[in-house]
């Protein structure tokens, strides 16, 4: 197999002739051998993201949002896990059909991760100039002098006061904002094309969660990438996406724009996460549940997954599972971008 | 018991906070009897005054010397009524499960009152502050941590029962952790499963029929649904709410998600580096809010409305949070205010209503902490 260099093969970001997409995601599955059985933590996603755009995959704890980020980064535990079929295509080229080598090389520099829990992600024992200079001593051979000034380049970058002074600290000296922050750094570091942010501000304050996203948007626009999004706060969602794939037990159970989804939901699901946050503006008697938990992966419903807490479920529901069909008006016209899996997505988004 | 004279003192943040009658007691006997009072509602439950933590920094190993102190609490005031749901909401380290903590008389406050039914908690001990713990219950943050994973739910819920044995005979302590578990929609059968065997929602039940178990006046919810998922937070906030009215309970919900604070509380307090930045009703603070400080955690807080992103004004504060063992001098926020001036370097500005709005509309005219206090709308400033 003759190793392309990647630079070669990718067009120019933001060049109109660019036929395949930053990324996309066909039909994934992935799936857990577990004691208690085979758990498919995600069955058959469909996703692309272009550069410059932002996609948020919204579900709750176990929907399979975070497995299908890890699939793509390619590290997820293999095994227990597997990838019995799909194909991630990264601007065409399928990485799960690629070597481990050229894999490595995509990896921080084409594609990189934004974690959660910044302290954990962090090694405690090694400055954080070291483990952001390791970015250009293991992709780019620099020295460790060079690294380390491109670690007090990249500290100013997102914006962390006197860098230079700073750049020898352990991440224990940080707050958890500014470790938030070197994780994003560490994450610019190559100039990916692709950013995937696990929750990120999700262990951060309200305040901080502002700086945060405001910083993320910023450097997104500068550098043109794409970036997956990956929370379930649909207050942030509402703020930075361009569109949105809401997951349900591994499932996509909705694509659309971020306008249309918050303005017109087509699937309960979506509807009910809606109704069920409570806001700002307004104080309202009893706060909308959903009923039920979310399903255990290792059995979930006959049907659609999302039946037996669905107040629209007929028999139908119970029976056959519906596929992610494409959403249009009422008459007819199509609306880009647009698609639900349930059975009755008609009466959902018209009433 | 002597009357509180805090007031005369200089460094009482809040001058206007109503005089606690404190009842005097002679004897243990009274002041159980006194605890097991009942409150109408709409009385004072729970009044502290001038509450101060301030955990010690030392240095060396065998001849530790204090070098400083972090002060977690730092003078905090407020009634709590019957009946009522007091939000307190600040950034993580402002101290607002310290004060949960001094609340349940688990941390020795380091100066300050907590009075309960008239009666300092801080100076309680024995029978009577037994008695009060037993009024006084808490409901923690994390399901995860919080339940034994090697006690039966049915243990968990009737340990209480164990330490007060007068709330339920012996006999009659299963069927009463089953009637607990239907409280708190978990079927009964379940007494005999391990926390493992539930999700996050239900453990977070669990710890509410823990918290109940001892018919409490007062639960302290210290972040209870952070951990939760979208849609079972709002499970868990409903039986929050039809809980209250059901047992009549008062609650201090602390919490940094602001929009869960408005929706479940009746007034909310806003902390900010150990102190009171704002109080007032649910309306007055996201409304009318005049401190800097509450201004900029309203407008920080993301709006599930896509159409509101491009024309919302967004006040985002720069830095974190200053040391609690280092705080600034006068005002704690002026660090990161932008309306800072050297008065609020040099004055610390009391918790009081700002003298402006004294004679205007009640809705701005709340307490505030602030040299410069100014009404603003954020909430719908769209």
């Amino acid at each position: 197999m003759t190793i392309i260099d990647p630079t070669d093969a990718i067009p120019a970001p933001r060049d109109g002739e660019t036929t395949a997409p930053l990324l996309e995601v066909r039909d994934l599955h992935v799936e857990f051998n577990t004691r208690e059985g085979v758990v498919r933590a995600v069955n058959g996603v469909n996703y692309t993201v272009e550069s410059g755009e932002t996609l948020a995959v919204l579900g709750e704890s176990g929907s399979g949002k975070s497995v299908t980020a890890q699939a793509i980064m390619g590290i997820l535990d293999m095994p227990p896990a597997r990838i019995p079929q799909g194909e991630i295509r990264f601007r065409g080229r399928d990485m799960l059909a690629m070597s481990e080598e050229e894999r490595r090389k995509l990896r921080g520099a084409r594609i990189a991760m934004i974690f959660q829990d910044a302290l954990s992600s962090l090694n405690p024992v090694l400055s954080l100039g070291f483990q952001l200079g390791e970015m250009f001593r293991v992709h780019q051979g620099a020295s460790r002098k060079e690294a380390k000034a491109k670690a007090v380049e990249l500290m100013d970058r997102v914006k962390i006061p006197a860098a230079a002074a700073r750049v020898n600290d352990y991440p224990h000296q940080f707050s958890g904002g500014m470790r938030q922050r070197i994780m994003i750094a560490m994450a610019l570091a190559l100039e990916p094309d692709l950013i995937i942010a696990d929750e990120p501000t999700t262990a951060l304050d309200v305040t901080v969660q502002a700086q945060v996203m405001d910083l993320l948007a910023e450097l997104q626009r500068e550098y043109q990438m794409g970036l997956i999004l990956i929370t379930h706060d649909l207050g942030v969602v509402a703020d930075v996406a361009d569109k949105i794939a809401v997951m349900y037990a591994g499932r996509i159970v909705e694509t659309a724009p971020v306008h249309e989804l918050y303005k017109r939901p087509a699937h309960p699901y979506t509807r009910g996460l809606l109704d069920s946050i409570p806001r700002l503006d307004q104080k309202g008697q009893d706060l909308y549940a959903i009923k039920g938990l979310p399903p255990n992966l290792l059995k979930v419903p006959q049907g659609c997954a999302f039946n037996p807490r669905c107040e629209k479920a007929q028999d139908i529901c119970r029976t056959d599972s519906p596929p992610l069909v494409p959403v249009t008006e009422r008459d007819g016209t199509e609306l880009p971008g647009r698609a639900s899996a349930c059975h009755f997505w008609k009466e959902t988004i018209h009433g | 018991m002597a009357e509180p004279t805090k007031a005369a003192e200089p460094t009482d943040a809040t001058p206007n906070v109503s005089e606690v009658d404190a009842i005097d007691v002679h004897s243990e006997e009274e002041a159980v009897a006194a605890l097991d009072a009942p409150v109408e509602r709409g009385e004072p439950i729970l009044q502290v005054r001038n509450l101060v933590k301030h955990f010690p920094l030392t240095t060396g190993i065998v001849f530790k010397r204090q070098i400083g102190a972090v002060k977690a609490v730092d003078g905090i005031s407020f009634d709590l009524y019957q009946g009522e749901t007091l939000g307190i909401v600040g950034e993580s380290g402002c101290g607002k499960s310290t004060v949960a903590k001094l609340l349940m008389s688990l941390e020795q406050a380091t100066a300050g009152e907590v009075f309960y039914k008239g009666q300092d908690i801080t100076r309680l001990s024995g029978k009577a502050l037994k008695a009060v713990r037993r009024n006084i219950q808490m409901i923690f943050q994390d399901p995860y941590t919080s339940l034994n994973p090697r006690m039966t739910v049915g243990d968990i819920i009737g340990e209480p029962f164990e330490i007060h044995p007068e709330v339920a005979p012996k006999g009659d302590r299963r069927r009463k952790v089953q009637e607990l578990l239907d409280v708190v929609g978990l079927n009964p059968e379940y007494i005999n499963r391990y926390p493992h065997q539930f999700s996050g929602g239900q453990r977070q039940r669990i710890g509410i029929a823990r918290g109940l178990a001892l018919n409490p006046e007062i639960i302290i919810c210290d972040e209870p649904v952070s951990a939760l998922d979208v849609s079972v937070q709002a499970q868990v906030i409903n039986l929050m709410e039809g809980l209250q009215d059901e047992f009549n309970l008062s609650y201090i919900f602390i919490a940094h998600d602001l929009s869960i604070v408005r929706h479940i509380s009746d007034r909310v307090g806003v902390m900010y580096l150990g102190k009171m930045a704002e109080i007032g009703t649910d309306e007055q603070i996201y409304e009318h809010p005049t401190h800097p400080y509450t201004q900029a955690l309203l407008s920080a807080v993301p709006v599930p409305d896509p159409e509101a992103r491009e024309h919302r004004e967004r006040i985002i504060l720069t830095g974190d949070v200053p040391s609690p063992a280092n705080p600034p001098s006068g005002c704690s926020f002026r660090t990161r205010c932008w309306k800072a001036q050297d008065k609020c370097a040099q004055e610390t500005p009391l918790l009081a209503i700002p003298e402006r709005f004294k004679s205007s509309d009640p809705p701005a005219a709340h307490e505030s902490a602030c040299h410069f206090a100014e009404d603003k709308d954020i909430v719908h400033a769209a």
